[in-house]
């Protein structure tokens, strides 16, 4: 809901919120500018010299004016001819024209009215309100997506327009806020819609008629310093009924010309008070320092425009079409989705389209259009949910928690909940095991366990679907090709083949970095940048399914390199593994930000096994502030299959790797590394006390191998992978 | 532009003339210089042969809250717009014309009354009494030069 309110202002409402910034920011640099270039008057002057002085030199002087930036400006008549100056309030003499600035008059009403009179004005109006929504909206998803207003600032993950689209947000929204609501005030104030009109100021009977004072020795005048002026007029020189009148921050009232006396005051009210404040917050007249912080902020507005503008390309018809999508009424399986971005509906149109190739009636809808009531007919019920922010539901999903809470009893057909999300977030599927929790509490039978797919992962999706598939009884083809970004052709540069003597044949890919045009920069999409431990998704000809491999390298090594090994009858892993230089490949870059390595110093335990070394040599080789690196590396014979062993001792020379222990499952001792790992049980067990993290890359079963040894080397010091999980502190790239 | 009234209603109501009078219409215009400024405001109003406020003819300008900056008419009337129902328009842009066309009271020509025009425009200076004509009918169509804002003024019967 949130993100529509964001989404639609912000498409419809781009032009003219760009024109308003654009002008906005160029009119921010006028108040400095007339501060700069005001000539500068004493702070004890008083009204009384200031129009002492004019009026010698020019006797004609009918109004006094000082500008919000100081400057004073003059008007008199010189016989029949209208002159006007800019005066220099020591001397009261002309310095330079009066005449305003062309093209701040210009900026002025394109900014106010596009010049289309009032109807420009409520166009620029309408873009102030939509800027004012676009920014309270925006708050909201910040804070959503990053967790909590606490985390406002936490760093930002993702393709480069959002992260741009939020980094510089998230600072400009304070100035753009208070940009549009002072404009709305300023506008309802034109309009007349606000109570601050100025006070009605009565021409009083009682002028004395005596000859006129000069100006200098007026009391009145004397009194009011000539920094709180802002304007004064002088009486027609042949009226002798006719007054001074004197404006100034604080009110306005008539002078007696013989007399030298007040004759009305009346000071501002309070709304007009507020209406001056609003206009200096919001021109910068009186307050340049703050003008130019709003012109930079606004500034901004074009790059949040253009980002945003990519976000929603980049996530437009992310939603699929579904073909055949039974009426709910007659579905005998209904697919639920809870998306945010859209990916879900991905892999809910691939599971619907798997589902309607077994036979099945198949119905699928947003989560938000849940009705227990109408769910009598369906045999079987699937919620895909993703998760937003801190276990948020997703936007399709809006209100079905409530809604669930709510049922007296839960519809008769089982339930299977399937979460997405990134197990890099806290809230790893969050919003889905709300789902099945409060499920279970209503006593919702349950079809399948719930089960989690962390970024997409086409092992988790294909472990679910196999999964239903044994539950129904139906063989279920689900090819499920992932929102993909397009793909590139790498160019194989060299190869190394390790282990075909063990029966393990593993080849190091070094493909070239292909170049990324500015707008695949942008998006985040292609190989511009990337880290160890980010994923190469590669489409093996003959498939839509992508395969995925850890990086060995980041960009700025200049190569793309990965590590794989020939799985029997592998379809990706067998065309790869019969590449030779030149040949070429089609991948994309998908980011990890869960298995990077982070700053800091803390030393770091890495463990791999087989090709799961790929990303951990990456770790080390891009280690040039010789971090405290652990290496356990898990093979099957050091000298068959010994992954970048060529490298380690350098490495170690270098000093970018600190002491390297390998285990070999072949040989004389034969041992798998979390053997290797209770070794050293102690130094392990040390060095997480002071801090380490811990990586893991390899198979599943090693995986879960070393975290139980781990486990139990841990469990004396009242520690567990759990815990480190949770302090961010163990990370696992599993295969 | 042309405006064209029944009865300058406020004059009529503001002048008590003993007589039933005959009216006319008459036609003001005012043209403006190329003084490079956003539109300005301005209030066309009479005295008597005393100098005293006798009533507002039409006001180009539609925001009250400017109104101060018409300085003789805002200091005569103090800026009451009940004096100028029904006999207001849009302000003037530099360079371009006014005209209105009033039916005012033969009675208000040759009995010693002036009419003024204050002029303001955003930023610059207020203009009171930018044209000050004497109401005569030998003074129709002869041109009257403004002072700042106005190139020139006449009014024709």
């Amino acid at each position: 809901m949130i993100r529509l309110l964001h989404r639609w202002p912000g498409l419809l409402a781009l032009l003219p919120v760009l024109m308003l910034a654009l002008s906005g920011a160029a009119l921010s640099v006028f108040p400095a500018a007339g501060r700069l270039t005001a000539p500068p008057a004493a702070s004890s002057l008083s009204v009384a010299d200031l129009a002492g002085r004019i009026a010698a030199h020019y006797p004609g002087v009918e109004q006094i004016k000082r500008a919000p930036s100081g400057r004073i400006t003059a008007y008199w008549f010189n016989g029949d001819v209208a002159e006007a100056a800019t005066i220099d309030p020591s001397t009261g003499e002309a310095v330079a024209s009066a005449d305003p600035n062309q093209a701040q008059r210009w900026l002025t009403n394109f900014h106010r009215s596009l010049f289309l009179g009032d109807g420009g004005r409520i166009v620029m109006a309408a873009g102030a309100l939509a800027m004012l929504a676009l920014s309270v909206s925006g708050l909201l998803l910040v804070a959503r997506r990053a967790g909590g207003w606490r985390r406002w600032f936490a760093p930002l993950k993702g393709p480069l327009a959002g992260r741009l689209h939020v980094e510089i947000a998230r600072i400009a929204v304070a100035g753009l806020m208070l940009s549009s609501v002072t404009a709305l005030y300023m506008t309802a104030s034109t309009f007349g819609l606000l109570p601050d009109q100025p006070a009605a100021l009565v021409m009083p009977a009682d002028v004395s008629g005596k000859p006129p004072m000069s100006v200098a020795t007026i009391g009145a005048l004397k009194a009011t310093p000539a920094a709180g002026l802002r304007e004064l007029s002088f009486p027609a020189a042949d009226d002798p009924a006719d007054v001074f009148t004197l404006r100034t921050g604080t009110g306005a009232g008539y002078i007696d010309q013989g007399t030298g006396a007040m004759l009305v005051w009346r000071g501002l009210t309070g709304w007009e008070r507020v209406s001056e404040t609003v206009y200096m917050l919001h021109t910068g007249q009186g307050a340049p320092v703050l003008g130019l912080i709003l012109g930079l902020m606004a500034l901004g507005v074009p790059l949040i425009g253009a980002t945003g503008t990519l976000i929603w390309l980049a996530g437009r018809g992310s939603r699929p079409h579904l073909e055949g999508n039974a009426p709910l009424a007659r579905a005998s399986t209904v697919i639920f989705v809870g998306s945010e971005g859209g990916s879900t509906w991905g892999f809910a149109a691939s599971l619907h389209k798997a589902l309607r190739g077994a036979g099945l009636e198949v119905h699928a809808a947003p989560l938000a259009s849940f009705d227990a009531g109408t769910l009598t007919h369906a045999h079987r019920v699937l919620i895909l949910a993703a998760t937003y922010g801190n276990g948020d539901e997703p936007a399709s999903a809006k209100g079905f928690l409530a809604k669930l809470a709510a049922v007296q009893a839960p519809p008769a057909a089982p339930l299977a909940v399937l979460g997405f999300g990134d197990s890099s977030f806290p809230a790893f599927c969050g919003y889905a095991r709300r789902v099945a929790e409060l499920a279970a509490a209503k006593g919702w039978t349950e079809l399948l366990d719930m089960a989690m797919v962390d970024r997409q992962s086409p092992q988790d999706l294909a472990r679910w679907g196999s999964g239903l598939s044994t539950r129904l009884g139906l063989p279920l083809n689900i090819e499920h090709q992932p929102v993909l970004p397009a793909a590139t052709a790498l160019t194989l540069v060299s190869r190394r083949d390790y282990g075909a003597d063990v029966q393990a044949p593993s080849a190091i890919l070094r493909f070239a970095v292909p170049k990324s045009p500015l707008w695949r920069r942008l998006t985040g999409k292609g190989f511009a940048r990337f880290e160890a431990g980010d994923l190469m998704g590669v489409i093996p000809r003959g498939s839509v399914v992508p395969r995925f491999y850890s990086l060995a390298s980041a960009s700025g090594d200049g190569f793309i390199e990965i590590v794989v090994r020939r799985q029997p009858g592998g379809l990706c892993s067998g065309q790869l593994t019969i590449m030779e230089p030149g040949d070429t490949v089609s991948a994309f870059l998908r980011p990890n930000p869960a298995f990077r390595l982070g700053g800091g110093k803390e030393p770091v335990i890495l463990v791999g096994a087989g090709s799961g070394i790929g990303p951990l040599a990456g770790f080390i080789r891009a280690n040039a502030r010789h971090r405290a690196m652990h290496l356990f590396f898990g093979m099957r014979h050091a000298a068959s299959d010994f992954l970048y062993g060529e490298e380690m001792a350098e490495w170690h020379a270098q000093g970018r790797l600190t002491s390297l222990i390998t285990a070999a499952s072949r040989g004389r001792r034969p041992h798998y590394v979390q053997d290797a790992l209770r070794a050293e049980a102690q130094e392990v067990v040390r060095l997480i006390r002071g801090g380490a993290r811990i990586m893991v890359c390899g198979g599943r079963e090693m995986a879960a191998g070393v975290s139980e040894a781990l486990a139990h080397m841990l469990a004396p010091a009242g520690l567990t992978p759990a815990m480190l999980r949770a302090e961010g502190r163990y990370a696992e790239d599993v295969y | 532009m042309m405006k064209s009234l029944l009865a300058a209603l406020a004059l009529t109501t503001a002048l008590s003339l003993p007589t039933a009078a005959m009216a006319r219409p008459v036609t003001l215009s005012a043209k403006l210089k190329d003084y490079g400024g956003n539109n300005a405001y301005l209030a066309l109003y009479v005295t008597d042969k005393n100098n005293n406020y006798a009533g507002t003819l039409w006001l180009a300008g539609s925001r009250t809250r400017y109104f101060e900056h018409l300085a003789g008419w805002y200091n005569a009337t103090g800026g009451d717009t009940s004096q100028i129902n029904g006999i207001t328009g849009a302000s003037v842009g530099s360079g371009r014309t006014l005209e209105v066309t009033l039916d005012l009271k033969d009675a208000l020509f040759d009995q010693g009354y002036t009419l003024h025009i204050d002029a303001a425009a955003e930023n610059m200076r207020d203009s009171p009494n930018d044209v000050v004509a004497p109401l005569t009918a030998a003074g129709a169509g002869t041109p009257v030069k403004g002072r700042r804002y106005i190139s020139s003024f006449h009014y024709s019967m």
